[in-house]
């Protein structure tokens, strides 16, 4: 599965989990309008660190939290490979 | 209400008075309790069997474990240093009365500290054994006389006894010193005597012999309390040993008929993981140390149906507060206010508080100053909650876990978490996160012992975040989910929550 595709799906079960409606995933979207809150998205991080092996985040100090799904898919992507 | 301890009132004497022989047993080797107190045998068969071996409690009573050396020791701050806990325990039984302090030094204690321990207990004489895991401190070296000056002196004991003497001075009112685990840094010393320690027994005459085994160290505040119940309530005790493996250490228990078992919540899940535990048939159990959750109460019922299952509250400080025998998690609210045998407890800022008789009296050492309040209650740390009429445990006050602003203690998580059937134990910690500053993690033992895969991995952690979610605000349900084979435990019995956190 790309990096993108599991990024979708953890997304949908958390949003599912947590009772949320998830907006459609599209690049430009504004990742706190996805539906997801601050909890969702610290879920979210730790679901994908145990996916993806990787927590862009925590592991870089001056990383930005994105603010697009697009931006947010890019990290993970530069970091993954 | 401090009252100065006759001579009859020594550990010593107090066993020497009329009870059948009892031994001590160890792995290799065992010690009968009467042969240390006096010889004559109207005591009688304590035994304490030890990590290796067994001494007969009778021979403690006339005989010695420390070579003809107890004069020398008379009046000396002592350290004791022993690997075994065979020996600890003779020693014990030998130097309370003797010994002005004794401070027990615990079996996982950093060497490090050794410097600190020696010079917070004011330390004059060391009382060792061979098994000893690591180096004795460094002392300065014994020169010319013995015990001449602050020359500390060593002295060496031995799970044999010999024919031996006894000492005509009175008995002092010796100070036992026990070390607490806790964080880093050098360990808190605490302060009790025998009185405070065997406050909480009552003399009730048992329904035939009993047998006490548990799987603490005597060492500590949980395991000492044993020890001193056996000893002085007739009975004999199987000891464990470093190292040994729960399997064999099950084998001894169920091969000297155990009939009394103690552990904490986390010694007792080990247990059960092992098929050796279907070998022993104890009629009571008695959980302690740690939270027993109601999936633990419920397992052991159902391993052992025939016994009664105890939970005992107790801490080092505090030391022996109340027992629940219910088999409900928590205890009765009815518990807390007007004292109960002595005891009394409030709650206050959410944390257990408590007044007794049977509290440590004081640190000593480079340690914190206040033990008790300026009303002589002990600030237990362990956070409660009001649930009907019952109170149960929340956590400890250092542990909680902060997820953006909202808390949580692990252990009622993990309280959730172990409610699932195929749940073993579960450890929760927390974990750094870049948008709320921690989130909460959960590693989890299942009953099989097996690290499920495929569906049925992502079945059953289904389940376990279904249940969680259930019962738990948003929060508190673990992130993510790890199924791992064991969990650390520390010497103490307790789940390794720090290096958890360290290695996590």
């Amino acid at each position: 599965m790309s990096v993108k595709l599991t990024i979708m799906h953890q997304m949908e079960e958390i949003a599912r989990e947590h009772g949320k409606i998830l907006t459609p995933l599209r690049d430009d979207l504004a990742l706190f309008d996805s539906g997801l809150d601050s909890l969702g998205f610290a879920v979210l991080v730790a679901r994908l660190e145990d996916r993806l092996g990787i927590d862009p985040f925590t592991a870089s100090e001056d990383a930005l939290f994105p603010v697009t799904f697009g931006d947010f898919v890019k990290v993970y992507e530069n970091g993954a490979r | 209400m401090k009252m100065a301890r006759a001579e009859a009132q020594s550990l010593r004497r107090r066993i020497g008075d009329g009870s059948p022989e009892r031994f001590f047993w160890g792995r290799d080797a065992q010690a009968c309790i009467t042969d240390l107190v006096g010889g004559t045998s109207d005591f009688g068969g304590t035994s304490l069997v030890g990590g290796t071996g067994l001494v007969a409690g009778t021979s403690l009573v006339g005989g010695t474990s420390l070579g003809g050396r107890l004069e020398q020791l008379a009046g000396k701050s002592i350290l004791l240093a022993t690997g075994s806990q065979l020996t600890t325990a003779l020693a014990l039984i030998e130097l309370d009365g003797v010994a002005r302090r004794l401070t027990i030094l615990p079996p996982d204690a950093d060497p490090d500290h050794f410097e600190a321990v020696l010079a917070g207990a004011e330390v004059d004489a060391v009382v060792h054994d061979r098994d000893l895991p690591v180096p004795l401190p460094s002392l300065p070296r014994t020169r010319g006389r013995e015990g001449r000056g602050n020359v500390p002196l060593r002295v060496a004991c031995a799970a044999e006894i010999v024919a031996g003497e006894r000492l005509a001075a009175a008995s002092r009112d010796t100070e036992w010193v026990l070390l607490t685990s806790g964080t880093t840094g050098v360990p808190k010393m605490v302060v009790h005597g025998l009185d405070g320690l065997t406050a909480a027994f009552t003399r009730n005459k048992p329904n035939g012999p009993v047998m006490w085994g548990t799987f603490y160290d005597i060492r500590r505040y949980g395991g000492l309390q044993i020890l001193l119940r056996a000893v002085l309530g007739g009975a004999s005790l199987v000891l464990s040993s470093a190292g040994e493996p729960i399997a064999e250490h099950l084998d001894r228990l169920a091969r000297h008929g155990v009939t009394h078992l103690t552990g904490t919540p986390s010694h007792w899940r080990r247990a059960l993981m092992s098929p050796a535990i279907r070998k022993i048939s104890p009629r009571y159990v008695r959980l302690s140390g740690e939270i027993a959750d109601q999936a633990i109460l419920d397992s052991l019922r159902n391993a052992f149906p025939q016994a009664a299952v105890g939970y005992a509250y107790a801490s080092t400080e505090a030391g022996l507060a109340f027992e629940v025998n219910d088999g409900l998690t928590g205890f009765p609210a009815s518990y807390v206010g007007p004292a109960r045998d002595g005891v009394e407890m409030k709650v206050e800022d959410g944390s257990l508080r408590i007044r007794s008789p049977r509290t440590a009296s004081r640190y000593i050492g480079g340690g914190p100053s206040q033990l008790l309040d300026t009303d002589g209650f002990v600030d237990t740390g362990d956070m409660v909650e009001l649930h009907g009429d019952r109170y149960v445990f929340a956590g400890r006050r250092g542990g909680i876990i902060n997820i953006g602003g909202l808390k949580a203690h692990p252990e009622e998580i993990e309280a959730v978490i172990n409610r699932h059937p195929q749940v073993r134990m579960s450890l929760v910690r927390s974990k750094a996160s870049p948008i709320t500053g921690s989130i909460v993690i959960a590693d989890v033992v299942l009953k099989s012992g097996r690290k499920p895969a495929g569906d049925e991995l992502h079945q059953v952690k289904g389940d376990i975040l279904q249940l969680c979610r259930d019962a738990l605000p948003r929060h508190k349900v673990p992130a993510t989910i790890s199924f791992v084979p064991m969990l650390d435990f520390s010497s103490t019995g307790k789940l390794a929550r720090r290096q958890a956190e360290k290695n996590g």
